[in-house]
């Protein structure tokens, strides 16, 4: 599944990253703790998060991670937009909580 | 071939420099892929090491046919129990470093479990000595 198909069916909001919708997915990881997403997640893997600043893009763009989607309206920083545009991942946006993006994200992923 | 970073204590911003570096190096080079993520987990927390705990540091990685070797060295408070730093969750991460999600206490595990050697070496006041190697399949 594309990340845009994602954005699509979720409903997310798109801040940044554009160039990297076309990304595929595979499957999505949730942390915020960043030296668990560093040892832990997988390439291609969509990451969940409520850490906003540019390190974020750092370490998904090292773990080659498909996108970030940030939970409940938080707003990324904008040096965090800048680092997701240079690397063409995107930065996707939700009002859900963690709980609910993540098990909505499951099912569409394992349907 | 030798690739040399220096990194700013506090300077969160600037964290990831050294490792993307080197991944790309090493991608050029057509290291194995599953190697290079090691490093790549490895570099990144010993760089954030420096940037949370120390003052300024240097990282200095030299790749040779069969393997790759990394020093970082930095000034810094040093560790008083490098034992008991090993210990996953052991931290002494300030608040404003946790908030930010770094501090988990996972980073020296994180190396250990991604390198081949790793030593370790301090001075309390001084500063800490990491040598990382991992060899390409
Ligand atoms: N370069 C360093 N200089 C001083 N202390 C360090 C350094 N690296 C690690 N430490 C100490 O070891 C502890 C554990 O490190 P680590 O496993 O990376 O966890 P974290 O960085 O999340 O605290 C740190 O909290 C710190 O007390
Ligand atoms: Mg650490």
């Amino acid at each position: 599944m594309k990340v845009s198909e994602l954005v699509e069916k979720l409903g997310l909001n798109v801040f940044s990253g554009h160039k990297g919708l076309d990304r595929e997915m595979a499957g999505g990881y949730v942390s915020d703790l960043l030296s668990d997403v560093m040892g832990n997640a997988r390439e291609g893997e969509v990451w969940i998060t409520l850490q906003v600043h540019q390190n974020v893009m750092a370490i998904a763009s090292l773990k080659d991670l498909a996108a970030v989607i940030l939970v409940s309206n938080l707003q990324p920083h904008e040096n965090t937009i800048r680092h997701s545009n240079d690397e063409n991942i995107p930065v996707l946006g939700t009002s859900l909580p963690t709980f609910e993006i993540a098990g909505r994200l499951y099912q569409l992923y394992n349907q | 071939m030798k690739l040399t970073f220096n990194i700013q204590g506090g300077d969160f911003t600037h964290a990831g420099k050294p490792s993307s570096e080197v991944k790309k190096v090493l991608k050029q080079l057509n290291v194995d892929g599953k190697t290079v993520k090691n490093i790549v987990i490895a570099l990144y927390e010993a760089e954030v090491n420096v940037v949370a705990h120390a003052w300024k540091g240097t990282v200095s990685a030299e790749i040779d046919e069969n393997k790759i070797t990394i020093f970082v060295e930095d000034d810094g408070p040093g560790i008083p129990d490098i034992e008991l730093a090993m210990q996953a969750g052991y931290s002494t991460a300030s608040k404003q470093v946790r908030d930010m999600g770094f501090g988990a206490g996972m980073g020296l595990p994180n190396m250990k479990k991604n390198t081949d050697e790793l030593l370790i070496e301090s001075i309390v006041g001084k500063g800490t000595k990491v040598k990382m190697v991992n060899y390409f399949k």
